[in-house]
């Protein structure tokens, strides 16, 4: 099981730009490489990262072969209510990893 | 050019083309950390960890060593308890002196040598992810503890053989660690500052592996760029060039994890 780290601040003003770190334990394999013996290595990555506050998406990537392994990914919202952001990663070979976090709007 | 001059000149090169490396050593207060040589990106990458993937493998680590393993059926933590106080400052006296062994040996072959005669597993090999994360989980609780490594009259020849290594000149580009390490650190060698080659990170997240590694893949890089044979894994030579740079580095502080370009 895929580890997964996200920081964001737990209490915010209404209003605010809150800044979201996230970052997740993928070899994020390209494809391309290949083995000491010639044999290509699959290609594994993470394909779609979707980012959820209070169930309404409100950021997404799509990620492809050329980034890095652990991908780390900021982005900013705006704090408009108290409640759960949830993040969502998805990816080759059934890979899936969801990690929540709670933010409380003052 | 007068024949004087032009003597003096085939002299100095004849004496520059064979003196031996020097062996200045860095003085104490003029130390500096890879870290400082880093770019403000990369530094923030290592101080948050909430962006230091080198937290993964200590993660992992913290959950290997509370997990029963081998014949014995025991977990790291059945004899050494909580590794936030019984391995706090372990790493920084690392490669240390084994009695039955008759010589030093570093963190990741102690922790085989747990594996092997306490849980009677066995050993994890060099750079497996196992290995990393034990490693890393067991280095991360020396983290801003500076680096003891004491003076011993055990270890001492295994010390000076370490020192004899990175003084050496060898490969085809026929360079000594000391060269770029001692003399010429932050100078440029491309397009990449030259550090001073202090390992208080170890085992690290390095961005060009995009993984974790120990230092001593870090000094097999380093060998095969002067086209020199790299030593095997787990080789005498790098033990010794580990308890070498350990000393030389005695005082600073550990990071482990570390990021490194």
């Amino acid at each position: 099981m895929a580890r997964a780290v996200v920081k964001l601040p737990s209490t915010v003003k209404r209003g605010e730009i809150v800044e979201i770190r996230t970052l997740v334990q993928h070899a994020m394999e390209t494809g391309f490489r290949r083995t000491q013996l010639g044999e290509v290595i699959p290609r594994n990555i993470i394909r779609t990262f979707v980012c959820a506050y209070n169930g309404k998406e409100i950021f997404r990537a799509g990620l492809h072969p050329a980034i890095a392994a652990n991908p780390l990914l900021a982005f900013t919202t705006v704090a408009t209510e108290s409640g759960t952001i949830t993040f969502t990663w998805t990816g080759d070979n059934g890979f899936s990893v969801t990690e929540s976090a709670t933010i409380t709007v003052e | 050019m007068s024949a004087g001059s032009r003597a003096r000149a085939v002299a100095w090169i004849f004496f520059a083309a064979t003196q031996t490396v020097a062996g200045a050593e860095i003085p104490l207060e003029e130390r500096r950390s890879g870290y400082e040589f880093m770019s403000r990106d990369t530094r923030a990458m290592q101080d948050d960890d909430a962006t230091n993937p080198g937290v993964f493998w200590v993660l992992d680590g913290e959950a290997l060593w509370n997990r029963k393993a081998g014949a014995a059926g025991t977990a790291c933590a059945d004899c050494h308890g909580n590794a936030r106080v019984s391995m706090k400052g372990v790493a920084a006296r690392y490669p240390a002196w084994d009695a039955a062994r008759r010589r030093p040996v570093n963190l990741e072959q102690r922790i085989n040598m747990c594996r092997t005669e306490r849980q009677k597993a066995a050993p994890l090999e060099h750079e497996n992810r196992d290995l990393l994360a034990l490693t890393a989980y067991v280095a991360h609780q020396s983290r801003g503890m500076p680096i003891t490594i004491a003076p011993d009259k055990r270890t001492e020849p295994f010390l000076n053989a370490g020192r004899a290594t990175f003084m050496r000149r060898q490969g085809q580009l026929n360079l000594a660690c000391a060269q770029c390490h001692d003399e010429r650190w932050g100078k440029k060698l491309a397009g990449t500052t030259i550090p001073q080659g202090h390992p208080t990170g170890y085992p690290l997240y390095r961005l060009e592996w995009q993984s974790l590694g120990s230092l001593q893949r870090r000094l097999r890089n380093c060998m095969i760029g002067i086209r020199a044979e790299p030593y095997p894994y787990g080789a005498m030579e790098f033990v010794e060039l580990e308890l070498y740079l350990m000393w030389r580095a005695r005082g600073m502080k550990l990071e482990t994890p570390a990021v490194r370009p």
